[in-house]
């Protein structure tokens, strides 16, 4: 989380927009919940979770479209309850976009350090 | 929604909240706003803060090239739940439907500045291929996007890379256009708050 998690010398420090979102994962991340904070990192990194779970979660990273009902349905049997696949598949989804938004602010941490330097 | 919990797992307050919604406004709640309700302090109330500030919050970027970003990325990621309700939002903010539509179905011949041109080509990519480089970033800048302007369009790409995964993993349902249309509106009235 280096690029989200601190304030980048060429950017400003008060991006109000960064520290909504460092709030939200952190929430995500750490905040009261039913499923266990590691479970939730493993379906924030989209790594090592137990099948069925993993096929869900997997989905919800990188082919959402795709998740169908039977993905919820077996993640159920396998003893997650409703609760725990809300948090689980919100964790996915904002891990996901936490890595995008990370390369995203890395390449332009990088392109613009280039352009001090040069 | 695919979670039980998250048709009828609401306390009586926020029913009551809803149905009102439902009567006044003559549109069921869309299953987006539904679920920012549910449990808010684990996701809600911090999704929508986010979301709030990277749309409507200060930018260089008009509330119109923010929304026209959030169906852009909603675009490449396929969520028709996302692309009908922020084509709907960005084409009032310009008032200008058919330019939106143009982007949706052409970004390199679409009628719009340089310098959006290739923050959404930037945006697509990153959504598609979850990475860029120091050379996607150099090409946007050159376009006359400043540094800030590229931080801001990717706080965008990050709030609809979410959104878009939730709609489609929790099967938000589809919207007439009318319902789009509606949303709209209450969203460049109100925001995301």
């Amino acid at each position: 989380m280096t690029e989200l998690g601190e304030a980048e010398g060429a950017m400003p420090d008060e991006d109000k927009k960064r520290a909504a979102y460092r709030a939200l994962v952190d929430r995500v991340l750490n905040g009261e919940g039913r499923a266990s904070a590691e479970l939730r990192a493993s379906a924030f990194g989209n790594a090592g979770l137990p099948p069925p779970l993993d096929v869900l979660i997997g989905k919800v990273a990188t082919t959402p479209g795709q998740v169908t009902d039977a993905d919820f349905a077996a993640a159920q049997a396998s003893g997650f309850s409703e609760d725990q696949l809300f948090e689980l598949v919100v964790s996915a989804a904002v891990g996901q976009s936490a890595r995008l938004y990370e390369a995203g602010l890395a390449a332009l941490a990088e392109a613009t350090a280039d352009e001090e330097a040069g | 929604m695919r979670l039980d919990i998250l048709n009828r797992g609401y306390g009586p307050g926020t029913k009551v909240l809803f149905a009102l919604i439902r009567v006044f406004s003559g549109h069921p709640v869309p299953d987006a706003a539904r679920l920012v309700f549910y449990r808010p302090g684990f996701y809600g109330a911090g999704a929508k803060e986010f979301t709030h500030e990277a749309m409507r919050g200060p930018s260089a970027w008009s509330v119109a090239d923010r929304e026209l970003m959030a169906a852009f990325v909603s675009k490449v990621n396929e969520s028709a739940f996302c692309v009908g309700a922020h084509t709907a939002t960005a084409g009032q903010a310009y008032q200008d439907g058919a330019k939106v539509q143009a982007v949706l179905a052409d970004l390199e011949s679409a009628p719009v500045e340089d310098g959006l041109r290739a923050t959404l080509r930037m945006l697509g990519k990153l959504t598609r291929d979850g990475e860029v480089g120091a050379g996607d970033m150099r090409d946007v800048l050159a376009a006359g996007v400043s540094p800030q302007q590229v931080q801001d369009a990717l706080a965008v790409c990050a709030a609809f890379n979410t959104t878009g995964r939730l709609a489609d993993a929790f099967g938000f349902e589809l919207l007439s256009p009318e319902g789009y249309e509606a949303g709209a509106k209450y969203l460049l009235k109100r925001g995301y708050r």
